[in-house]
């Protein structure tokens, strides 16, 4: 394997382009681990911490631009945007260590298209785009059509992340990020729910759901969003989350849980992620 | 091919020059280039922290890095703690309060709890586990390494005072 630190968007494309067996990395958190276990070695580790784009977060004009190799504690620290995202930056915060924190990134979570990383619902819910560069120039799609699969992305082989940009949320508008693992750190989720909701004097007039580890990608959950539109989140709009939730699953049975776990956990979840999202929305 | 590149950083303070096979781990990099067994490999995949270092003065595994990433960073491990024979307070309530059996742990938790306490001085018990979540122990059940550090911090904040 020989390395690589281009410090331009073009130069780390025009690396991908000559060689498909060249591969991005930003934290290598996932990579490392998966050249040990025995996957093979990319040809070239194109390490994008150098290019400057791939790094930082901020706000500009309406529109939050967070750089794909940002390391997840940089998100946390960050008061403004946490206050702004406040379920995205609890998701970001939940992968792994201190250690992790300070390598793991967006992109790199994304794109390693873990059914159970834990950003990513919570990306789906808040619409945040992937801003992609290639050989043809850059395009900008929505995140939840970047995962295909399991390990699988929609991005040819000269392709990778450069940022993300997301909308700044409108006036009482709020997202929450609940997971479940079997202890208190240091594990993959066995359900992740991301709500986001925008409320109007009590009553819910925008809602997105998506759930993570349930399916080979993130799902959304229209019909749990259509019962929370409109309504005050009482008692019965609640169970409706949840049974909307559950029936949105499509689960493995693994060692962390079985299928009818999975449901019944994902509707918890959701309906306790969208009372979250409503109380920090109506503060 | 092997490449080896020339990575020029600072480690505990000194600059240092070494070449690296591009594959090569920084904790490889750390142990057999520069001789600074202290960085411990327990696992290799960054579950363990026995790797701990920081880079740029942030906590991270050394053995999730490539070697050549480290070009202009400025690395810490554990032999960079104590001043001279002076040991830090940490390592010094590590070895009264017996918060080590085999020690292979010791070194990254060393790490770990000084970037916790150099960021945060007076740590809650809770804070503490969490900040300390990523090293793992499998002779001490933590205990004693949570009172190690609680200790550190009072004798830190006294000496301030």
């Amino acid at each position: 394997m020989r390395y690589a630190a281009p410090t331009t968007v073009d130069e780390a494309v025009g690396l991908l382009a000559a060689d498909a067996d060249a591969r991005v990395f930003a934290g290598a958190t996932d990579l490392i681990p998966q050249i040990r276990s025995g996957r093979p070695e990319p040809s070239v580790l194109v390490d994008l911490k150098r290019i400057d784009r791939l790094v930082g977060v901020g706000e500009s004009g309406g529109t939050w631009t967070v750089g794909a190799a940002t390391p997840t504690s940089t998100l946390t620290a960050d008061e403004a945007f946490t206050g702004a995202f406040p379920g995205l930056s609890e998701a970001s915060g939940l992968i792994g260590s201190d250690q992790i924190q300070n390598r793991s990134s967006w992109g790199g979570n994304l794109c390693n298209a873990s059914p159970a990383a834990d950003s990513v619902p919570a990306l789906v819910a808040n619409a945040v785009r992937a801003v992609v560069a290639g050989s043809n120039g850059e395009r900008t799609v929505p995140v939840e059509e970047i995962v295909t699969g399991p390990g699988q992305t929609s991005l040819a082989d000269d392709e990778f992340v450069v940022e993300f940009q997301v909308d700044t949320p409108p006036a009482h508008t709020a997202d929450a990020y609940l997971r479940l693992i079997p202890r208190t750190e240091m594990d993959i989720a066995v359900v992740g729910a991301a709500v986001r909701l925008t409320m109007d004097g009590g009553t819910c007039t925008a809602a997105t759901v998506a759930l993570g580890a349930v399916a080979p990608t993130v799902v959304r959950v229209p019909d749990a969003e259509a019962a929370l539109v409109g309504s005050t989140l009482d008692d019965a709009t609640l169970e409706a989350v949840a049974a909307a939730a559950s029936a949105a699953c499509n689960p493995i049975d693994d060692k962390r849980g079985t299928i009818e776990y999975r449901r019944q956990v994902a509707g918890v979840l959701a309906k306790r992620a969208a009372t979250i999202a409503a109380e920090r929305a109506n503060a | 091919m092997i490449n080896r590149t020339h990575v020029h950083c600072t480690v505990n303070g000194d600059e240092v020059d070494f070449l690296a096979t591009d594959s090569t781990s920084l904790l490889d990099a750390l142990r057999t280039e520069l001789g600074l067994t202290g960085v411990k490999e327990g696992c290799g995949t960054g579950d363990c922290g026995a790797c701990s270092i920081t880079v740029d003065g942030a906590l991270n595994c050394a053995c999730l890095m490539f070697a050549p990433e480290a070009e202009g960073r400025e690395i810490g491990t554990v032999e960079g703690i104590a001043q001279g024979d002076h040991l830090h307070p940490l390592q010094e309530t590590f070895l009264e309060g017996a918060a080590l059996q085999c020690g292979i742990c010791t070194p990254g938790f060393l790490v770990a709890a000084k970037v916790l306490l150099d960021e945060n001085p007076t740590p809650t018990e809770t804070e503490i586990r969490y900040a300390l979540a990523g090293n793992l122990c499998r002779c001490t059940g933590y205990d004693k390494i949570i009172h190690a550090v609680q200790e550190a911090a009072v004798q830190l904040n006294g000496a301030k005072s």
